[in-house]
């Protein structure tokens, strides 16, 4: 059918035909393409419609003294509203710092454990299982906080009510541990074998090898697992709301009950009128989170990049 | 070290003839000279017309697949001893095999044994100490992710140095001794992998002497090596000679001619022969294939 592949000659034009493969080669291209880019036009879409909401608020009422620094949210208030985030910002920062206080040692032991020392069909099993946990929808981590976290706290701690930082933190720590394990995981697979080998070999131990090579190797994988976890645990809204007991205080202990600035976003977003100063101040929390977010995946990205380039 | 002297007792019968075989192949070379520049010398002497290695009838398998087969030789203490063959004849497996890497394999099954100083390296309770006696080059450099002293001051740190002096010390000697020291002295808090893959290489001798090993084993060292620095290796290992054991796994059989003082010719996990290295090369075979292989009428 077709002549030798020698390159013809420069004008003949007979072999030159566009043939069924070029076209499914240029359809399945622009296919690809649009899925690819319909990503970017997805996030672009939902950014320029919290800051269309949002934006008049900012731009026209917004005292950026009170919304970053005065405790009082009163979007209601029928003499003066007031707008401020710091109780919810000082809460979320709580909430989030708690869950890190557990998710971290658990799921880095966790996927030391897993990468390093277990073996054959424990290690399948486990990483099943650690999927699985992921697969856990917020609201049933909700429900635990509520009905099983919440009586344990008062009955251990001796304190009034169970829904609080400590229970929205255990509740989060555990919601993002699987997701942080299987990233630090991978982190900790892409080192490569023959590092694990020219430590064994000088005769480093099992865990000296992991300690002194892995995890030195691995640490920017490690850090953008700790990311991610951080960014999951500071974006949950359903467990918190329904774990943290959704009241408006600056938290001094771990049994004070907080509001989260997304749980404010979901409690408060449906009741309001649409167009209004409230309804327009949720977004401007909407795109306070969003820029918070965006930055804290945008590190673990540069992080992850940064072992590449390495 | 307490383990060694201890069990050292048990299995005395096991280097009863060194001064026959092992002594004629030292003869070429004088052995004492430079032993005074490391500690311990009273005991190297002792062992230098010892076997330091015996290997009876060591077979490994990795599931069904037999790597090696009945393998038994005597490597004497301060020679250079090469194995030669082609790929997949069970070399590197027989390295593992001698430091115990096979542990890390859980696939890789060995019999037979390996008298390290005349003791089983199956009954050393403590195997990262039996892995410290013994250095391990691989085929490709495998540079740490850390710093070129950090590299070399490793397994010194691993053991619990920690005094920063002698870690200096540790790391200068050690890269002196693999030829490394002058070319990187005055960086040495740069990455290791930024060094050219030669210096990378003699960066793993230096890390593998940094623990002043009796034994030295090297897979394949110069596969990744320029001509010209594998020469420089070989003769930081002819110097090193004097001061331990070195075992040199090479595909390229005119390095165990200029090197080794004797030879084994590994061909599918079978050890065919062993032999004196120049006689060898002199066609004083006992296996035709041995010659074939040397003189490149293979397959």
């Amino acid at each position: 059918m077709e002549q030798p592949r020698s390159a013809p000659p420069l004008g003949t034009l007979l072999d030159d035909a566009r043939d069924r493969d070029w076209y499914i080669d240029q359809f399945f291209r622009l296919l690809m393409f649009l899925c690819g880019i319909s990503a970017v036009v997805f996030v672009l879409g939902i950014f320029i419609f919290v800051f269309k909401e949002g934006s008049g608020f900012i731009i026209q009422q917004m005292d950026w003294a009170e919304f970053f620094l005065s405790p009082k949210w009163r979007p209601t208030s029928a003499i003066r509203a007031t707008y401020g985030t710091l109780a919810m910002v000082a809460g979320t920062a709580a909430v989030t710092l708690i869950a890190m206080a557990v998710a971290l040692p658990l799921s880095f032991a966790a996927a030391i454990f897993i990468a390093e020392f277990a073996r054959g069909r424990m290690r399948e099993w486990l990483k099943v299982i650690i999927e699985l946990l992921a697969a856990i929808p917020s609201v049933v981590w909700g429900f635990i906080g509520l009905m099983l976290i919440n009586p344990l706290l008062i009955d251990t701690f001796d304190v009034p009510i169970g829904l609080n930082v400590l229970n929205a933190g255990l509740i989060l720590g555990l919601m993002a541990a699987p997701i942080i394990t299987s990233i630090a995981e991978d982190a900790l697979k892409a080192v490569p074998d023959t590092y694990r080998e020219a430590a064994e070999a000088l005769g480093a131990s099992k865990w000296q090898v992991v300690y002194k090579v892995v995890l030195p190797a691995a640490k920017n994988g490690l850090l953008s697992a700790a990311l991610l976890g951080i960014g999951r645990a500071f974006g949950e809204t359903m467990a918190v709301l329904m774990a943290s007991g959704h009241a408006l205080t600056i938290p001094s202990s771990p049994f004070d009950s907080i509001r989260a600035l997304t749980a404010t976003i979901a409690a408060e977003l449906g009741e309001t009128p649409v167009g209004s100063d409230h309804y327009q101040a949720l977004f401007a929390i909407g795109i306070f989170l969003f820029t918070i977010t965006f930055l804290i995946n945008m590190s673990a990205d540069f992080i992850v990049r940064g072992i590449k380039n390495q | 070290m307490s383990n060694q002297s201890t069990a050292h007792h048990n299995e005395e019968p096991k280097s009863p003839l060194s001064h026959s075989s092992a002594a004629v192949v030292l003869s070429t070379t004088s052995t004492i000279s430079t032993a005074d520049a490391l500690p311990a010398s009273a005991e190297r002497e002792e062992a230098q017309a010892t076997v330091k290695v015996a290997v009876r009838d060591l077979s490994i398998h990795y599931g069904t697949t037999t790597a090696l087969s009945g393998v038994s030789l005597d490597i004497a203490a301060n020679e250079i001893f090469a194995i030669i063959g082609p790929a997949n004849s069970g070399k590197s497996s027989f390295l593992q095999a001698i430091n115990r890497m096979d542990l890390l394999r859980h696939n890789m099954s060995v019999s037979g044994s390996v008298l390290f100083n005349g003791i089983d390296t199956r009954s050393w309770r403590n195997v990262y100490a039996l892995r410290r006696k013994i250095g391990v080059v691989f085929p490709l450099p495998v540079g740490l992710p850390l710093s070129i002293y950090d590299n070399v001051a490793l397994a010194p740190r691993l053991r619990g140095i920690k005094k920063p002096s002698l870690l200096d010390e540790i790391v200068e000697r050690s890269l002196r001794r693999a030829a490394l020291w002058d070319e990187v002295k005055d960086r040495l808090q740069a990455l290791g992998s930024l060094l050219s893959g030669g210096q990378q290489q003699r960066l793993t001798i230096a890390r593998a002497l940094s623990q002043d090993p009796e034994v030295l084993m090297l897979d394949e060292f110069s596969i990744a090596v320029d001509p010209v620095t594998t020469m420089r290796i070989e003769d930081v290992l002819k110097e090193l000679k004097q001061q331990m054991t070195i075992i040199l796994v090479t595909n390229l059989v005119q390095q165990a001619n200029r090197l080794a003082e004797r030879t084994a010719f590994f061909l599918n996990g079978e050890c065919v022969e062993v032999g004196e290295t120049e006689a060898l090369f002199e066609g004083q075979v006992q296996d035709q294939r041995t010659l074939d292989y040397l003189q490149g009428r293979f397959g």
